[in-house]
């Protein structure tokens, strides 16, 4: 066993530290979200430290890294809130190249996502699918050499910084099939797609996809068609386990922050930090990030195993930190008393962050009957 | 004992329904967000109910009470929740007017009752202050005898839709040599006065609804008192009880698993079937259903120990406590019902723009941000529980 980061991986982690506290500290965070493209810039500096290439396979522009490398950079984004397209664009848009991807298709994409060139949104999701990944409505429907496609999907993410989307879509099959579905990666300006972009909860960005009679070639199709629910399965794990991490790294900062506010806000003639049921509150928050840590970790170190122990573990820790992550950012909140709901503290924000990735695929009820099921499975 | 209402008391409930229904405010219907609201939305249920007569049930006959009793109350309070009215705000109502009623002179009363009856008059609370929040004794805003009026200097905080208010009641330092509680006393001000400057504080919902207000030498005559000078303590304890016994808010909570309940017959659960189907989520709802009976069940009886002349005790705590718990669990599970159309945020939008996704859905999310209020003011949930410990379990 061993739980050392690499000196490459301390390296980045320090880097992204070192430019958040530099360029991305709360006043400069406020104004970008404000901003229409001031996440260009922060877009390129992620590209120049290498945060885009980290993951990626060395022969397309990448450094050849794996999902240790995302887990650091995403507990480093989550502790400076950042809410750049990063797990959309490297490990769903990067991931299902990386997996699927034919050579051409990897050489024009990865690179460019490498270089800061390419940004990626995954269409997945759709109004009545809640976060059932088989649940497909929109439609492929095969044109000569190519498709169609028609169909809504909703809340994507990324979306609005995205210059391409991939896309599932059904070539076969009813709506719940598992069987049928089809990946395409597809550019946004492409005649017929229309968007309704808007912000989510935690500042980030993301838009209403609609598909009226876009026609795409056979090269947009990602992988075997009729049988993208497997890929897709896989790169959405890859993606909850970097979020899982980006909540560690809100749950570390709700930590500590609520402790040193604890030590300095007097009442009664004393920090509150002294009183007995302040300390056992944060003493479970310091518990909950700890075992939060624990199992994203245990779940990124699985994601190379087998389809269902990787599901399992990842399942497992979606459940954990989603639990885990309500409970320190409502803590943390009432910790800092009247000031915890104000928009100017921090350790509001870090809350709605990580109620925005517990609802992003799947949330604990999702994952706690996944996990139910799988283990059901391999009984 | 019984738990059944009399026939009068079903007349009376449909006599309440009819009035509701006949005179609510149509385009008000549905309006759950307060940022939405404008000052003419949120006085003009109360303003109705004043010229009914019926603004204030709670107060005494001989100042603009009802005259009904607690079950009516009850059915007042259910009736208002089932037509999801915007009810008179507590400032007046249910808070400074029992002060002036109870503490005031016949002056003070005649003076400030009939504004908080129709509602012509909007009051704010000066009770909190960046230094002073659970420990409210330690309050620093100062008042300096001058003559006829008191120089008022100080800041307050936490003041709850103080951006529209007409007149506030302040809890300020008159006396700094005597023991904490001792020196306090409780003033009206006209919040036009020179020097009362009120600023909005933005929450992390994205909403504005409370306020920091400074005062800087603000002139208040010695005749906007209540009570004697360095009493105030008195009737802000008396005024705390109020607040907490109003807290529990197990009508509107009611109503808001009925809502839930419609949300989740229209939401599509994991398994491709109704949410209202899924195992899980219907044991949450029944957890619910179940804590809200506790609690209606214990209010009731509070209820009826309070009419039965023995006034709100340290019991509220426990309603407020519960109250608040069962209120923020509800829009939990309101959040987890509608999925991932929680993530888009009405707050980003011009409100001519949402919804996006179900119209339900928009308001869940800074519906649950917002709440979480509710387990901080009024005096903490931690701050009850040491009301409850010494209070009455006498530790």
């Amino acid at each position: 066993m061993n739980f050392d980061y690499t000196d490459e991986q301390n390296m980045l982690r320090d880097s992204i530290a070192k430019w958040a506290a530099g360029q991305y500290d709360f006043d400069k965070r406020r104004a970008a979200l404000a901003s229409e493209d001031a996440w260009k810039t922060n877009w390129a500096t992620f590209a120049e430290l290498g945060l885009l290439a980290a993951p990626l396979p060395e022969e397309f522009g990448g450094l050849g890294g794996g999902a240790i490398d995302i887990s650091v950079v995403t507990e480093e984004f989550g502790k400076a809130l950042v809410v750049e397209p990063y797990v959309p664009t490297v490990v769903l848009g990067g991931g299902a190249l990386n997996y699927a991807g034919s050579a051409a298709q990897k050489e024009e994409h990865l690179n460019a996502i490498a270089a800061g060139e390419r940004i990626i949104a995954f269409a997945q999701a759709e109004p009545k699918s809640r976060w059932t990944l088989h649940d497909v409505s929109t439609t492929a429907k095969k044109d000569g050499a190519g498709y169609v496609l028609n169909g809504h999907k909703a809340v994507i993410l990324g979306a609005p910084q995205a210059d391409h989307l991939l896309v599932s879509a059904r070539t076969a099959g009813g709506q719940r099939d598992a069987k049928g579905i089809s990946l395409f990666l597809v550019p946004k300006n492409a005649h017929g797609i229309s968007t309704r972009d808007y912000p989510t909860m935690d500042g980030s960005r993301a838009a209403e996809v609609y598909f009226e009679n876009v026609s795409v070639g056979a090269a947009n199709l990602i992988g075997d068609a009729d049988n993208a629910l497997a890929l897709i399965e896989r790169i959405v794990d890859e993606a909850n386990a970097a979020y899982n991490h980006e909540a560690v790294g809100c749950m570390r900062m709700m930590t500590s922050s609520t402790q040193e506010y604890a030590k300095q806000r007097k009442q009664f003639g004393k920090a509150i930090a002294e009183f007995q049921v302040i300390q056992h509150r944060l003493v479970d928050m310091f518990m909950a990030s700890e075992e939060s840590y624990s199992m994203a970790l245990r779940a990124t170190i699985k994601l190379s195993e087998s389809d269902a122990e990787r599901a399992k573990a990842v399942s497992a820790a979606k459940v954990s930190i989603g639990q885990h992550g309500r409970f320190v950012g409502q803590a943390a909140v009432q910790i800092h008393g009247g000031m915890g709901v104000t928009d100017e503290m921090r350790v509001g924000h870090y809350f709605k962050r990580v109620t925005m990735i517990d609802a992003t695929f799947g949330n604990v009820d999702t994952h706690l009957k996944r996990y139910t099921a799988l283990g059901a499975k391999a009984a | 004992m019984d738990l059944n209402f009399s026939a009068e008391e079903l007349a009376f409930r449909d006599e309440v329904r009819a009035f509701i229904e006949a005179n609510y405010p149509k385009h008000l219907k549905g309006k759950v967000l307060r940022e939405d609201l404008s000052k003419e939305d949120f006085l003009a249920w109360h303003k109705i109910l004043g010229k009914k007569g019926w603004s204030a049930p709670a107060w005494p006959v001989e100042y603009g009470g009802t005259g009904w009793t607690a079950t009516q109350r009850y059915i007042w309070l259910e009736e208002n929740a089932r037509g999801e009215t915007i009810p008179p705000l507590p400032f007046g109502v249910s808070m400074v007017g029992p002060v002036i009623y109870t503490f005031g002179t016949p002056e003070q009363k005649q003076r400030f009752l009939p504004g908080i009856l129709s509602g012509d008059v909007w009051w704010a609370q000066g009770y909190s202050e960046p230094g002073a929040g659970s420990d409210l004794a330690s309050l620093k805003t100062r008042a300096v005898r001058e003559g006829d009026h008191y120089i008022v200097n100080g800041q307050k905080t936490w003041t709850t839709l103080g951006q529209h208010a007409d007149w506030g009641f302040f809890l300020v330092r008159t006396d700094t040599n005597a023991k904490q509680q001792e020196g306090i006393s409780f003033l009206l001000i006209d919040m036009k006065s020179p020097g009362v400057t009120v600023r909005p504080i933005k929450l992390l919902d994205g909403g504005y609804e409370v306020n920091d207000v400074f005062l800087e030498n603000v002139k208040v005559p010695v005749d906007q008192r209540i009570y004697e000078e360095n009493k105030g303590w008195t009737c802000a304890k008396f005024l705390l009880a109020h607040e907490r016994a109003g807290i529990a808010g197990v009508a509107r909570s009611k109503r808001n698993v009925e809502r839930l309940k419609s949300i989740a017959k229209a939401e599509i659960g994991d398994d491709g079937k109704p949410l209202i189907e899924d195992e899980d989520f219907q044991r949450k709802l029944s957890q619910l259903e179940i804590d809200l009976s506790a609690l209606e069940m214990t209010e009731l009886r509070v209820l009826a120990r309070e009419s039965a002349g023995k006034g709100p005790g340290p019991e509220s705590s426990l309603l407020k406590i519960k109250g608040t718990e069962i209120q923020q669990r509800l829009t939990e599970l309101t959040l987890e019902a509608v999925g991932n159309y929680a993530q888009p945020y009405p707050r980003g939008l011009g409100s001519n723009e949402f919804p996006v996704g179900p119209d339900y859905a928009g308001a869940a999310a800074p519906i649950y941000f917002n709440w979480r209020k509710a387990s901080i003011y009024g005096g903490s949930n931690e701050i009850q529980r040491n009301i409850i410990a010494k209070m009455v379990l006498g530790l």
